[in-house]
């Protein structure tokens, strides 16, 4: 089980352990993290699932398809390691990730 | 969550915790994701935020004179105020044309979801009768399994009540592509039953097919029986105020269930767009905050890879414009003359975010900018602001 690292967005660290297969807005959402509002439960429809991946691990992930990109483009303080975390699919070699979130996903 | 210190108790008939419904339709049925993937807060969530959880538990009636609810398991609640969140229950097809049949289903909740798991199999035959959203996406859903799938629609053609004839024909050929056979314009006379399946259909246009299972998704009815017999303000919907206040003033409404103002009428949303923000409001209100619903209406659907957001309501559009996108895409902008309503975006997240700040800013485009493929969208506010256009209304 890889362990997830959430920075919520009042600085708290959760450590959450993680299901290789769900996604990273999952394993938040179902440990409580708060921060994230995932309001269209992971179709990449809504952008309030937004996180920032810090930067030890953004060249690690598989990088973001064209149609999250676009939805990043409007997300609420786009910076460098964003992304859409219910497109982030957690694998094996994950263990560790960590993710940063936003004060306001809108 | 804003810092409540009353005492909350959620009431809701389901066994499960709150759950996502729009999977149900979509990824829930093929995938082997379990339900709690599709839970909106963990449990322990409600037992740190000191929600106490009523699950499996019907309301059976609503006292408003000892502001009480009672529950079928005989319990009865006071409250000091209440949300009624109830939703809405899928039409069923009448059982004088087999409606009760156990293989005919409607998609509204898990229990639906699970029930669909165990009929959809790889060459069964699916009828889908209605060509909503819920039925789209169950034929998608069908045919990635390898079903053979049948839509009728009764109207002369699909997405009839929610989009143009634009938006409609691109999901048609979608559809058509992937194998699904569709008719328009077809509806039920009415099935055949065997041992208490239905095994044929019989169309209004004489045809009759075979079949193993039926999903119907013609839409859905408000649940405001509650508040009907408890005498408030019901039509179309439980009736609000702009702070979600029913006639009863220590008893609000919100989500599927509520018809709410908007711009001059009362209006229902069935969307989840709907129900977070006018929970919202509603939570507001109910701690005594100044708060209005004033929404930016947006909703998406997923059919195979394919990706339809919207933005805005199209009701009373007279005109679209229409533009290509990216991966195959398109977008339908909805006009009234000049005044912009809505967008329905395919494959095309950049004009529905757009559209969706626009309409939240007041900003209108007016019709000849996104009429013009050489304007880009990121173009626009400047285009519209040049003296030239000087007369367009913002
Ligand atoms: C298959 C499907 C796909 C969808 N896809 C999308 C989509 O892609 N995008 C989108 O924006 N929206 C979609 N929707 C719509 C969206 O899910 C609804 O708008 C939303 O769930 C409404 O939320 P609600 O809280 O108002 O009501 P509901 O989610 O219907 O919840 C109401 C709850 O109240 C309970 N209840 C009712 N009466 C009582 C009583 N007397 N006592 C106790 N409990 C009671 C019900 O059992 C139910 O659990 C979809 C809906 C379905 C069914
Ligand atoms: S949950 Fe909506 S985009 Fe990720």
């Amino acid at each position: 089980m890889p362990t997830i690292i959430f920075i919520e967005p009042d600085g708290t660290e959760k450590q959450v352990g993680a299901r290789v297969g769900q996604t990273v807005m999952e394993a938040a959402v179902q440990n409580g993290v708060k921060g994230i509002d995932a309001d269209c439960g992971g179709s990449c429809s809504c952008a309030t699932c937004h996180g920032y991946v810090d930067e030890a691990w953004q060249e690690k992930l598989e990088p973001a398809d064209s149609m999250e990109l676009d939805m990043l483009d409007f997300a609420y303080q786009r910076s460098e390691g964003s992304r859409l975390t219910c497109q982030i699919v957690v694998g094996e070699e994950m263990d560790g990730l960590m993710i940063r979130l936003p004060v306001s996903q809108a | 969550m804003l810092g409540c210190r009353h005492e909350i108790t959620l009431i809701g008939e389901e066994p499960d915790l709150p759950y996502h419904r729009p999977p149900l339709s979509k990824k829930y049925v093929t995938s082997l994701t379990e339900a709690e993937g599709l839970y909106l807060k963990p449990k322990q969530l409600y037992e740190s935020e000191h929600i106490e959880l009523r699950l499996g538990c019907r309301i059976k009636s609503l006292n408003r004179l000892e502001k009480s609810v009672t529950l079928d398991d005989g319990a009865t609640l006071p409250y000091d105020s209440l949300a009624l969140a109830t939703g809405a229950t899928a039409r069923r097809l009448p059982a004088s044309i087999g409606g009760d049949a156990t293989n005919v289903y409607t998609l509204r909740t898990l229990a639906d979801a699970r029930a669909l798991r165990d009929e959809f199999a790889e060459g069964r035959r699916l009828l889908v009768i209605g060509g909503g959203y819920i039925g789209l996406e169950t034929a998608a859903v069908a045919r990635s399994l390898g079903m053979q799938v049948t839509l009728i629609e009764q109207a002369e053609r699909i997405l009839k009540r929610v989009a143009s004839a634009e938006t409609a024909s691109y999901f048609r050929a979608l559809h058509l592509q992937n194998g699904v056979v569709i008719r328009e314009g077809v509806g039920l006379d009415g099935l055949e039953l065997l041992a208490g399946r239905a095994v044929r259909a019989r169309l209004d246009d004489g045809s009759q097919m075979d079949i193993d299972v039926v999903v119907a998704g013609i839409g859905v009815n408000p649940a405001t029986e509650l508040a009907e017999r408890a005498g408030l303000a019901v039509v179309n919907g439980i009736v609000v105020d702009a702070c979600g206040r029913t006639s009863d003033p220590s008893i609000y409404a919100s989500g599927d269930c509520a018809s709410f103002p908007y711009r001059g009428l009362h209006i229902r949303l069935e969307s989840i767009q709907n129900a977070v923000d006018m929970a919202d409001v509603v939570a507001r209100s109910m701690l005594g905050e100044e708060t209005r619903y004033l929404p930016t209406p947006w909703f998406w659907s997923d059919q195979y890879t394919t990706k339809l957001q919207i933005a805005g309501l199209h009701h009373g559009y007279n005109r679209v414009a229409v533009r290509e996108a990216p991966r195959a895409g398109l977008s339908v902008w909805y006009f009234d003359d000049d005044r912009f309503l809505a967008v329905d975006a395919i494959n095309d997240p950049k004009a529905f975010m757009t559209a969706k700040r626009w309409l939240m800013a007041g900003f209108n485009p007016g019709f000849d900018a996104l009429a013009d493929p050489s304007v880009e969208l990121s173009a626009i506010p400047e285009f519209v602001l040049t003296p030239k256009n000087t007369t367009q209304e913002i």
